[in-house]
């Protein structure tokens, strides 16, 4: 148990001077703190699988430390490290029983007999493997071996986190979803730190507290699923984060108002000082924008479809190039083709380059 | 239910059928046929039954005690150079680099004794064992070993046995490495999370991982081994005295030596029956451990046509027989 620091952390598998662009991990900065529930979000390829595995030692930092309450471990190794790990696919120790298999982790740091028992029952117990202790962990399927991956993560309680790399890639979505909320009960029960890796925004919004979203390399921002979705701190969280993304506009904004093709949308506070030259864009959620009949006031858009999801229809309309969602009320038609959009100014978000502004109140 | 019957699909497997009878069958029937009978030369054969049958089998004729001894000699050298080769292996295979242009370089070094022709080796070591020209007789002899693989009992096995290994642990390594390739990095760094010992690692993940090949290495190795003729034949021609006669040593001295047509048939027949059964045990015996670990209650039937899989290697003894 333990707060991690990671202190201008990068690391590059074209070793230190390779040029910082081509770094599979750029330089970062974070605190995760104790007993959190966390969520690595990105696409593949963004470096969250590297972020990961330099936290839990098998990959040595180009640049940079780590450290567990304040304590550097970067030059220690995986096994010193007292890290639990779950990957991708199930690993089973093939000649051990289930029982065993979920010991290993105990036996080999030679934690007494009888409390070894105690937490493999109890995991056992937490995870529905009961039955299975004495069985050999090969018969079962993919899903019950996973959960002995999972198990081996869990069993030890004094690790400083559990970190999961996307470990219910192999299991069924009907038993994925009773998974995740098995581990988010895990969490609760067992107080443990959890770093969880996905690339699928809705297994990190269930799971986590505090989402970390990565894009090539970086860490975007970090915050709670409502933080990301109603502030995105970069396009590319709102674009990643939500479904469908945030719209982003090209725009020039000056004090209170955005323009766009000389349409003028209000905007709920006042940005002064952009930097120059910078691309200003504006960003706003699908949900913030209705489209209604065209008025002269309005910005206005060609229709292409409509998606009904039941629940709510999105409108999918185009504004010159740019190709825009928009919230499309259940009395809405448009006799021909086109409808105005009406932005709510208080979602209405400023971005220079790709980073949000926040403007004056 | 509407099935076309045809029965001119039967001409396909006659191709096949006649290869068979041809390469296999009728060899061994021929062998068969001169197991019962004895000869005095001039083509002329007498009927015998199961006399050499019974003779081969009594340690106290001259035929049974010959055969009996040679066989005796052959599990034991079988279970000596099993004992070393598969451990060692083992070893060469868990140090052998896993990237980069080494591995390349020592793939090609351990093929290497692989690729020399049984002849050959044996008239290497022949002569690197010569007290008098080779290099390792010599050096024993020079460092105060008394070693002669011509006079000796004990030198000759011990050239015999290193002479095995040097020649064939290198397929028991490649097999290995093979295996030991097929694991999954996952597993590594479980095993590395799990804060496993090296001795841990091999035990949990790659010994039973490498089960398989290991089956293969082992089956192959004790078949050939049972079967060796050449190598031994070049070095000692099967002396000091016996005491490095094989069964096939042993079998074309009686064959070819003596010209002893039936008794040299019942001897082949019987030495083939014990490889056979040999193997079928072995292979029983292997792959219900496997299986234990491998059947996900659904691929039993996978297993099934493996037995007979392991049995084919055995009509490749027929052209040793055809000699008889």
């Amino acid at each position: 148990m333990a707060r991690i620091d990671l202190v201008d952390l990068a690391h590059s598998y074209g070793g230190n001077d390779a040029p910082q662009e081509s770094f599979a991990l750029k330089p970062v900065t974070m605190t995760w703190r104790q007993g959190g529930a966390y969520a690595l979000l990105g696409p593949s390829g963004c470096g969250k699988t590297t972020l990961l595995n330099v936290i839990s030692g098998i990959i040595t930092p180009s640049r940079g430390k780590i450290l567990f309450d304040g304590k550097d471990i970067t030059p220690l190794s995986t096994q010193k490290r007292n890290i639990a790990q779950v990957f991708q696919f199930p690993v089973i120790y093939d000649t051990m029983t289930v029982g065993q298999n979920l010991a290993f982790p105990l036996k080999n740091r030679g934690v007494p007999k009888a409390d070894i028992d105690r937490r493999v029952a109890e995991i056992g117990r937490l995870l529905d493997l009961e039955p299975y202790l004495n069985r050999k962990a090969t018969r079962l399927t993919a899903d019950a071996k996973q959960k002995i991956s999972l198990g081996r993560g869990l069993v030890r309680n004094d690790v400083a986190a559990v970190l999961f790399d996307e470990p219910l890639t192999v299991i069924d979505p009907e038993l994925k979803w009773q998974l995740r909320s098995k581990l988010k009960a895990l969490h609760r029960e067992l107080d443990l730190t959890m770093i969880y890796v996905t690339h699928d925004q809705t297994e990190a919004l269930t799971f986590a507290d505090t989402v970390v979203v990565m894009h090539d390399g970086r860490v975007v921002q970090s915050g709670t699923p409502a933080e990301l979705f109603d502030k995105p701190a970069h396009t590319f969280v709102g674009y990643f984060i939500g479904s469908p993304g945030m719209n982003i506009l090209p725009a020039e904004v000056r004090g209170r108002e955005a323009r766009i093709d000389g349409h003028v949308i209000a905007l709920n506070r006042s940005y002064d000082n952009l930097p120059a030259g910078a691309k200003i864009e504006i960003g706003v959620r699908p949900e913030f924008v209705e489209v209604v009949a065209p008025a002269p006031s309005l910005l206005t858009a060609r229709i292409e479809r409509i998606d009904d999801l039941g629940r709510i229809r999105f409108a999918r309309v185009r504004v010159g190039d740019a190709k825009l969602a928009a919230r499309a009320p259940g009395s809405f038609t448009s006799a021909d083709g086109t409808a105005g959009l009406k932005f709510d100014p208080s979602h209405v978000h400023v971005y220079a380059d790709s980073l949000l502004v926040e403007g004056a109140a | 239910m509407d099935k076309t019957v045809n029965q001119k699909a039967w001409f396909l497997v006659l191709p096949v059928f006649l290869v068979v009878a041809f390469s296999a069958v009728l060899p061994l029937m021929t062998v068969v046929n001169y197991s019962m009978q004895d000869t005095f030369g001039n083509n002329q054969f007498f009927w015998n039954g199961v006399g050499w049958f019974k003779e081969l089998l009594d340690p106290s004729t001259d035929l049974g005690g010959r055969f009996l001894a040679s066989l005796g000699r052959n599990l034991l050298f079988s279970l000596v150079i099993l004992a070393i080769e598969v451990p060692l292996g083992i070893v060469v295979a868990l140090s052998m680099p896993r990237e980069g242009w080494t591995v390349a370089a020592c793939l090609v070094i351990l093929a290497l004794p692989l690729l020399i022709p049984w002849n050959v080796v044996g008239t290497i070591w022949q002569i690197f064992g010569r007290p008098d020209i080779g290099l390792l007789g010599y050096v024993l002899n020079a460092m105060g070993f008394d070693y002669n693989y011509v006079s000796n009992d004990v030198d000759a096995w011990f050239t015999v046995i290193v002479m095995d290994v040097w020649h064939w642990t290198s397929l028991v390594a490649l097999l290995c490495y093979a295996g030991l390739k097929s694991i999954p990095e996952a597993y590594y760094q479980a095993a590395q999370i799990d804060g496993a010992s090296r001795w841990a690692v091999f035990k949990a993940i790659q010994l039973p991982k490498m089960n398989r090949v290991l089956l293969i290495a082992v089956l192959l190795r004790f078949m050939d081994s049972f079967m060796i003729y050449t190598e031994p034949f070049v070095v000692t021609g099967g002396g000091p005295g016996n005491s490095t006669t094989f069964v096939s040593i042993e079998l074309v001295k009686i064959a070819l030596g003596q010209f002893d047509l039936g008794k040299a048939a019942a001897l082949s027949l019987v030495y083939n029956l014990i490889i056979l059964i040999v193997c079928w045990i072995f292979y029983t015996v292997m792959t219900n451990a496997g299986v234990e670990r491998k059947v996900q209650a659904e691929s039993e039937p996978a297993a099934e046509p493996k037995p007979a899989a392991a049995l084919k290697p055995v009509p490749a003894l027929e052209p040793r027989e055809g000699v008889a």
